[in-house]
């Protein structure tokens, strides 16, 4: 069984839940930028939860299927249809075989993820099939999709898969995807980084009460933010320390950057915030020119919400589990 | 030290212990140890001690040494009492004991000798590093071979070690203009620290030779030749042993 690549996309590659235990060694994590999405989209298709998924960025990718193929599509909104037949997104999908799955762009939202039932199987390199397209490493030789690439997918078990159908079929029911993919407008929740203090009070301020855009120049490497320059007291000079998703760094320019699921393991800007772990995929939702704009938190609120989205989240796992069984 | 009844609460989780490091709650996810802010070989020293016994205590952590400080990266939901925002016992204990610990692992480190080709085509930056530090160019490559080095942290790429322990008189900023293309192997020189591309790269360093040696194979385990702490010597060849290291050790030929 495999997909072949009609149209890569925008900045499509496979990813799962990242590449762990190697960044004393500057390999970085990679994985999804939208965690949620990617564990819902694998519920859905009923695959164990840590199988690669397709991430793409803005426009979706163009697949053909050779065998019949159980798909479905979370995180933003994406235009689908499977030849001439409109897909939902956030439920399953049944496509006969030779389908042709044709994404296309987003409404609102940045990323969307596909996952089909056995998941896309790249061999794992340093236990993960994520693509770090920046260090080179993972699926493809680490790099994103392109035409003609022929995606190989592991093992079907579901029945659903060997109906024989013309037509798509579509499960009778799907998730809500508004608790997991929220008000664009928002604030997102930060905690105040060692050199905060050092900012001029201007820039304090503003880091709070000021709207920033998201710039287009933003990747899977970091967010960065257009709109506001903030700037230190005086210039720092400091040594490279390491550097994690969510690291909100200041470098000369004064633009700030928010690093995002590729974060180089190192770095030596001045780090005057950290984005909450649990609004990471919030900020990944946000599309180039969308507003930002942060409220203070506190590290008990923010593992509050972590944990409360955790337990919403594997509530909502067991569920899908379940009612797919008694499908 | 704080007892078992004293774990530090979200609001004073950044603690400093008499003169310890300080304890930085970067997130949810991850902590920042501190030793100081130089680049030090005795703080650097300090860093990999408690790197490894941390790793040694805490499976499932993630730790990353840089040259003053240590990042933890954990599942906040299996090392945190969310209601209260403080660490589990066992994290909390482990942490507090490896910052106080003394312990210097140069005894224990590995010594790795990375064979480099000096100057010429290999290193096209010789010439410059001795004329900036007023030497000759065999100068050069007897102090850089003369020095022993520790890898303060793996950063840029995967697997480039940022050496400590430069002789101070090769020191020399880095080209204004970085190259597009470092070919992997190339030993360089930026600032006071000296360091390996495990793969061809763009960089703004000194290139002042090469090694015939892989840093970096995926295929190997662990797929860095050189790991955090180690120490590493470097020793001169010549162009017919750089040909011969190539072929024989899977090399950058």
């Amino acid at each position: 069984m495999t997909a072949t690549v009609l149209k890569p996309g925008l900045l499509t590659s496979l990813q799962d839940g990242g590449r762990r235990g190697y960044a004393a060694l500057g390999v970085g994590r990679a994985g999804v930028m939208d965690g949620p999405a990617w564990r819902l989209a694998n519920a859905l298709v009923g695959n164990v939860g840590d199988e690669a998924v397709l991430e793409f960025t803005l426009t979706g990718p163009t697949l053909r299927f050779s065998q019949p193929a159980v798909i479905a599509l979370t995180g933003a909104h994406v235009d689908a249809r499977a030849d001439a037949h409109a897909l939902p997104g956030w439920t399953r999908c049944v496509l006969p075989a030779g389908s042709v799955l044709q994404l296309g762009g987003m409404r609102r939202g940045c990323r969307g993820y596909l996952a089909v039932h056995g998941g896309f199987s790249a061999s794992a390199v340093l236990g993960s099939r994520s693509t770090d397209m920046h260090a080179r490493i993972g699926p493809l030789d680490g790099r994103m999709l392109r035409t003609g690439d022929v995606l190989a997918i592991g093992e079907q078990k579901a029945r659903a898969s060997q109906r024989t159908t013309h037509t798509p079929h579509v499960l009778s029911w799907g998730l809500d995807p508004r608790p997991w993919f929220d008000d664009v407008a928002s604030p997102l929740a930060l905690l105040r980084g060692h050199h905060y203090a050092q900012l001029d009070e201007a820039s304090q301020r503003v880091l709070f009460d000021a709207s920033f855009a998201v710039s287009k120049d933003s990747n899977r490497t970091a967010s960065r933010l257009d709109g506001h320059r903030l700037s230190l007291r005086q210039p720092v000079e400091l040594i490279s320390e390491a550097t994690l998703p969510g690291t909100m760094q200041l470098p000369p320019s004064g633009q700030p950057i928010v690093l995002q699921a590729e974060a180089p393991v190192t770095g030596g800007y001045p780090r005057i915030g950290q984005l909450a772990a649990v609004d990471l995929p919030r900020l990944a939702q946000r599309r180039p020119g969308d507003a930002v704009c942060f409220r203070e938190t506190t590290l008990d609120e923010s593992l509050q919400r972590l944990a409360r989205r955790q337990e919403r989240l594997q509530r909502l796992l067991y569920r899908i589990e379940e009612r797919l069984e008694s499908a | 030290m704080p007892g078992a009844d004293a774990l530090p609460t979200a609001e004073a989780i950044a603690v400093a212990l008499n003169g310890a490091p300080f304890i930085e709650a970067l997130s949810e996810e991850a902590w920042l140890l501190r030793f100081g802010d130089t680049i030090d070989a005795a703080l650097n020293a300090r860093v990999h001690a408690a790197a490894r016994r941390l790793q040694a205590t805490l499976p499932g952590i993630e730790c990353v040494p840089a040259y003053a400080s240590l990042l933890l990266r954990f599942d906040p939901l299996q090392w945190i009492d969310i209601g209260t925002a403080a660490p589990d016992q066992r994290l909390h204990d482990a942490v507090l004991s490896s910052l106080q610990d003394p312990a210097v692992v140069v005894d224990e480190a590995r010594v790795v000798t990375v064979p480099v080709l000096y100057g010429g085509d290999h290193g096209p930056d010789l010439h410059d590093v001795a004329a900036h530090a007023g030497l000759s160019e065999a100068e050069v490559i007897a102090r850089h071979t003369a020095a022993d080095y520790r890898v303060a942290m793996l950063g840029f790429a995967p697997g480039f070690p940022y050496l400590l322990g430069l002789d101070p008189t090769l020191a020399m900023p880095r080209r204004a203009d970085p190259r597009l293309n470092v070919a992997v192997g190339s030993v360089a020189i930026g600032g006071m620290q000296t360091g390996i591309y495990p793969q061809a790269l763009p960089g703004g360093w000194q290139l002042i030779g090469r090694t015939p040696l892989t840093l970096f194979d995926l295929a190997s385990t662990p797929p860095s030749l050189l790991q955090p702490g180690d120490r590493v010597r470097f020793r001169a060849i010549d162009a017919r042993e750089y040909e011969r290291l190539a072929k024989t050790v899977g090399g950058n030929a």
